[in-house]
C-alpha cells in the first residue's frame, strides 16, 4: 500500500508539530477559560454594584422593602466583628498547634494532626454551622454571632496551622540552634528568634484564612442568624453582610436585587483586597 | 546572700520550667485541635440521633422528603448532591487538567505567574456570590441559549428533555464546575510540576513533540495526583451549600432530565433549618449534615492520601 502514500500532502513531522501548536493552543484556551471567568463575574458585580452602591448603603440600617434608600451599616459591622472575634479563637490555637507540628514534627500523633487539619478544611461550612449550632445555640436557646465566630474559627483553623508550620519550618534549623547554643530557652528562641524569622509567612496564612470566611454564608443562617438592628453585643444576634446578599438575592424584589449586587461588589472587594495582600506580605521588598 | 552559682542553678531551673510549660502548651494546642474535630462528629451524631432512632437506614434510600407528614428519606437529595457534582467534575476535570498542562509545561513564567495567581482568585469569590450570579446572569443564559441549544442537538436524550426553568441540576452543576475549577488546576498543576525532568527529557529526545510528550508521557506519569486533585474538587462540590441553594430551584425530586429543579443535601439544611420545627424534623436536618460530614472526610482522606503519597515522595 505504500504507493498510495505519496498523495499526502503534509509530511509527517510538519503534522505532528501542527497537532503540538494546536494541542498547546487548546490547553491555553482552557487557562484562559478560568481567568475569563473571574473577569466576567468580576465585570458583572462591579458594574451591577457600583450602579446600586452610596453612602446610605454604607451607613444606614436596612429599611423595609418598598421604603427608598437603606443600607447594610449594621451587616459591614457585624461582619466585622464576627470575623474579628473569630481571629482571636483561631489564631493562638492555630499558631500553636502549627508551631508543635513543626517541633515534633515526626511520630503518629503530629502525622494524625496533620492529616486531620488537612481532611477538615474539606469539610463543608454548613456541617460545620451544624456543629456550631448543636454546641453553641441549642443549648442557650438563642442564636449569637459568638456561635458564627466560633464556626468561622474551625473554618479557618486548617490554614493557619499549616502555613505556621511551613513557615516555622522554613526559617534555617541553624538559626534557631544558634539562638539555643546562645543559652536562649526554648520558649525566648521559639518567641525572639524564630516566629519574628516566619512572621511574614504566618502573616500571609492569616489574611488568607480570613479571606476565606469574609464572604463563607452557609453557616451564619443558623449561627449568628442576622438581626435588623445595631447590634454589637456577640452573644447576641447579629446582621451580617454575606446573610443579606443571600436574603435580598433571593426575595423577589428588585430594589433589593439592586441591594444585594452592591454587598456582593463590597464581598468580593473585601476578599480580593485581602488576597492581594497575602501575596504583597510575602514578596520579597516587604521582608526587606 | 546568695551565692552566685546557687544564682544560676535556679536561672537553669526557672528556664527549665518554662520550657516545659511552653511545650504543654503547645502540645495541648495540637490536643484541643484534635479534640474539637472529634467533637465535631460526636455533636453531628449527638444531634442526629432522634432521626437516626425514626429511620434507620430508610433514611439513605427512600425518596419522600415531606416535613407535613413528618417523613424523611433522603434519596432525592442524594440524588441531586451527585448529578451536580458530577456535571462539576466532568466539566472542570477536563479543563481544569488542560488548564494545569499549560501553565506547568507550555506557558512562559511571565504569563504563567499571574495566570495561575488568576484562577486562584476563582477559587476566592464568596459562594453567595457565585450564586447572586448564577441566579441573575448563569440562569437566564442556561433558559434563553445553552438549554434551548442542547434541545435542538441532544433532544433525543433523556437528560435534555422536558421543560427548561433555567433552575436546576445543569445550572448548579456549572456553577459548581466554575467553583472548583481552581481547585483541579491548582493542584494538577503541583503534582505535574513535581514529576521531575527526567521523564520528559527522556521523551523528548527520543524525538516526541511538546504535546506528545505532555499527553503521553507527562499526563499519565501524574494520574494519581491527579486524580487526587478531582476526588479533593468532588469533596468541594458535594458540600458547597449557598451557590447551590441559590441555583437548584429546591424542589426534592427525582428527574432524569438535566434542566429539571432538585434539592442538594446541603442546600436543604440552608433552606430548611430555621424553619424546622420538631424534634424529628431538625435532627433529619442534621443528619443530612452527618451524612455529608462523613462522605466529605473519606473523600478528603482519600483525596490526601492520594496526594501525599505522590507530593512527598517527590519533594
Amino acid at each position: 500500500m505504500a504507493t498510495a502514500r505519496p498523495a499526502r500532502a503534509t509530511d509527517p513531522v510538519k503534522f505532528r508539530h501542527a497537532v503540538s501548536f494546536a494541542g498547546a493552543a487548546v490547553t491555553a484556551a482552557c487557562a484562559s477559560l478560568g481567568a475569563i471567568a473571574l473577569l466576567v463575574i468580576l465585570g458583572y458585580v462591579a458594574l451591577q454594584g457600583f450602579r446600586a452602591i452610596n453612602v446610605a448603603f454604607l451607613t444606614q440600617l436596612p429599611v423595609p422593602v418598598g421604603e427608598p434608600g437603606g443600607g447594610v451599616a449594621n451587616g459591614i459591622v457585624g461582619t466585622l466583628v464576627t470575623v474579628g472575634v473569630a481571629v482571636l479563637i483561631a489564631t493562638p490555637l492555630g499558631l500553636l498547634s502549627g508551631l508543635f507540628l513543626a517541633l515534633f514534627g515526626r511520630g503518629w500523633f503530629p502525622e494524625a494532626v496533620r492529616f486531620l487539619s488537612d481532611v477538615l478544611s474539606g469539610i463543608p461550612s454548613i456541617a460545620i454551622g451544624l456543629f456550631a449550632y448543636t454546641l453553641l445555640v441549642a443549648p442557650f436557646r438563642h442564636f449569637s454571632a459568638l456561635s458564627a465566630s466560633f464556626a468561622f474559627a474551625l473554618l479557618m483553623l486548617p490554614l493557619i496551622l499549616r502555613t505556621s508550620e511551613e513557615a516555622v519550618r522554613s526559617v534555617p534549623r541553624a538559626i534557631r540552634e544558634g539562638a539555643l547554643a546562645l543559652g536562649l530557652s526554648e520558649f525566648a528562641s521559639t518567641m525572639r528568634i524564630v516566629l519574628p524569622a516566619a512572621r511574614p509567612a504566618i502573616i500571609t496564612g492569616l489574611l488568607l484564612a480570613i479571606a476565606r470566611v469574609t464572604g463563607e454564608t452557609a453557616p451564619l443562617l443558623f449561627t449568628a442568624f442576622g438581626s435588623q438592628f445595631w447590634e454589637l453585643n456577640p452573644t447576641q444576634p447579629m446582621a451580617q453582610l454575606p446573610l443579606q446578599v443571600f436574603t435580598y438575592a433571593i426575595s423577589p424584589y428588585q430594589s433589593w436585587h439592586q441591594q444585594a449586587w452592591a454587598g456582593a461588589l463590597l464581598l468580593i472587594l473585601a476578599v480580593l483586597v485581602l488576597n492581594v495582600l497575602a501575596r504583597l506580605v510575602l514578596s520579597p521588598k516587604a521582608q526587606r | 546572700m546568695p551565692r552566685r552559682e546557687d544564682m544560676k542553678n535556679r536561672n537553669y531551673a526557672a528556664i527549665a520550667a518554662a520550657d516545659r510549660v511552653f511545650l504543654l502548651v503547645v502540645y495541648a494546642a495540637a490536643g484541643l485541635f484534635v479534640l474539637l474535630v472529634a467533637m465535631l462528629f460526636v455533636e453531628l451524631v449527638h444531634g442526629s440521633w432522634p432521626s437516626i432512632v425514626a429511620f434507620k437506614f430508610k433514611f439513605l434510600w427512600t425518596s419522600e422528603w415531606n416535613p407535613v407528614t413528618g417523613q424523611f428519606g433522603a434519596l432525592p437529595l442524594i440524588y441531586g448532591t451527585l448529578v451536580t457534582s458530577l456535571i462539576a467534575i466532568v466539566l472542570a476535570g477536563f479543563v481544569g487538567i488542560l488548564a494545569a498542562a499549560y501553565l506547568a509545561e507550555f506557558a512562559p513564567g511571565w504569563i504563567a505567574r499571574p495566570l495561575g495567581f488568576v484562577i486562584e482568585l476563582l477559587a476566592a469569590v464568596p459562594s453567595v456570590v457565585f450564586g447572586l450570579w448564577g441566579l441573575f446572569v448563569l440562569a437566564p443564559f442556561v433558559r434563553t441559549v445553552l438549554g434551548p441549544f442542547l434541545q435542538k442537538t441532544l433532544g433525543f436524550l433523556p437528560l435534555f428533555q422536558g421543560s427548561i426553568s433555567g433552575v436546576g441540576m445543569l445550572t448548579a452543576g456549572l456553577i459548581l464546575a466554575l467553583m472548583v475549577l481552581p481547585t483541579v488546576t491548582a493542584i494538577s498543576r503541583e503534582v505535574i510540576v513535581a514529576i521531575g525532568s527526567d521523564l520528559r527529557e527522556a521523551s523528548m529526545s527520543l524525538g516526541a513533540t511538546k504535546w506528545e510528550t505532555v499527553a503521553r508521557v507527562v499526563i499519565p506519569a501524574s494520574r494519581v495526583g491527579i486524580f487526587g486533585a478531582i476526588v479533593l474538587a468532588l469533596g468541594r462540590a458535594l458540600g458547597e451549600t449557598i451557590a447551590t441553594t441559590m441555583v437548584i430551584g429546591n424542589r426534592p425530586e427525582i428527574a432524569a432530565s438535566l434542566f429539571a429543579p432538585s434539592y442538594t443535601l446541603a442546600s436543604v439544611i440552608a433552606n430548611e433549618f430555621t424553619e424546622a420545627n420538631g424534634t424529628v424534623y431538625i435532627s433529619a436536618l442534621v443528619e443530612l449534615g452527618l451524612l455529608l460530614f462523613i462522605v466529605s472526610f473519606l473523600v478528603n482522606a482519600m483525596a490526601r492520601l492520594l496526594l501525599w503519597a505522590v507530593l512527598r515522595e517527590k519533594s
